[in-house]
């Protein structure tokens, strides 16, 4: 028989029952955020791909996870924070905290854990740019984004999106040691995208927000802005998509393709902009809302499989 | 040393739980030890195998 196995009774002051130690493995991983995690992989490695030179594969790979599990490790600390939130809104109220399978101080002692692992290890293997940059992004979005700004300004996800536009960036140093005007435009890509993503989002769930008491924008100014800021938004982010054709690292396949798919973007978001009422409104966001996730999703791809072939015929 | 009266005795599921979560550390750790030895000879290369005894 295990140690484990006989130490069953713990040293916390008895009480009637201690309501901790109910967390499966699974609800740790849903810590992890598993589907912002899975795109937060795939932008870092296109990031690593399109950087001039070479990485081992095996640093790679490292870099990568490492990479993922600082985001990871920075959902845990978000979901440990918004806890109170958590709970009230229905998009997060089965989060493991709100649910009652993990506790927060649980949830704060695995995040934490994973950030300091998941930056030394991209320090100590790879480089400590990389370590560094990994660092402050978690440190922007689990305390800038979540302690700081979600809760206090209508323009917490314009800033606080900065962290998840961060990745490429991060993937783009682990190869090279530093940043660059090509990787900054990968970077403006996503934090220019994040806006209308969340914006769109946060017209069909806007009562959630509201009763949570989270500042966004179509609780603090109302639809009608919204739906002028999307679109703003929304013209801002076309050009910069087709930016990596223009700065001349990607084909004019990719020129056309983010032309396409920028002339969509605009065009759902001003369907969401006339549409103001009612459910063909509602309709409305949810289309632009899921178009926006295949779009990020789309130039990335492009840009990935451009990368392959440039690098399967040097 | 803790004795039965003074501690929070662990449910069965509780108990269950943690080792199926003591497990999960397991196996992280010993992947990253492994991790650690594949990126030593990938930095060092195949001649941290050449070396006088």
């Amino acid at each position: 028989m295990s140690l484990v196995d006989r130490q069953d009774t713990l040293t916390i002051p008895a009480t009637d029952r201690w309501d901790g130690g109910m967390g499966s493995v699974g609800d740790y991983v849903a810590l992890l955020k598993p589907r912002v995690m899975s795109l937060v992989i795939f932008t870092a490695f296109v990031g690593m791909m399109l950087a001039p030179g070479s990485l081992h594969p095996v640093l790679a790979a490292v870099a990568l996870l490492c990479i993922a599990v600082g985001a990871g490790a920075s959902g845990a600390l978000n979901m440990w924070y918004d806890a109170d939130i958590d709970r009230i809104m229905s998009r997060t109220a089965k989060r493991p905290i709100p649910a009652g399978k993990v506790t927060p101080d649980e949830a704060l002692a695995f995040g934490m854990t994973l950030s300091i692992g998941s930056v030394l290890t991209l320090g100590l293997l790879v480089n400590w740019f990389a370590g560094a940059f990994l660092a402050f992004t978690i440190f922007f979005y689990a305390v800038v984004y979540t302690m700081w700004l979600k809760r206090s300004t209508p323009q917490n996800i314009v800033i606080g999106g900065a962290a998840g536009a961060f990745p490429p960036m991060i993937g783009w140093a682990s190869v090279t040691g530093n940043v660059s005007l090509e990787s900054l435009v990968l970077f403006l890509i996503i934090f220019m995208w994040t806006p209308p993503h969340f914006w769109a989002l946060a017209l069909f769930k806007k009562g959630d927000y509201e009763t949570a008491g989270v500042p966004m924008l179509p609780v603090t100014s109302g639809e009608e802005s919204t739906r002028h800021h999307i679109l703003v938004y929304s013209l801002l982010l076309a050009p910069i998509g087709v930016a990596p054709f223009l700065f001349g690292y990607a084909s004019i396949a990719y020129g056309v393709i983010s032309m396409g798919l920028g002339a969509a973007f605009v065009a759902l978001a001003y369907d969401v902009w006339r549409k103001r009422s009612g459910d063909v409104a509602r309709t409305a966001s949810i289309r632009l809302f899921k178009f926006s996730i295949y779009y990020l999703f789309l130039l990335f791809a492009v840009l990935f499989l451009e990368s392959i072939l440039g690098r399967m015929m040097a | 040393m803790n004795t039965g009266d003074d501690g929070v005795k662990l449910t069965t599921e509780q108990k269950k739980r943690r080792r199926s979560r003591s497990l999960a550390i397991a196996l992280t750790l010993a992947a990253l030890v492994i991790l650690f030895y594949v990126v030593t000879i990938v930095k060092m290369g195949p001649e941290i195998m050449n070396r006088p005894l």
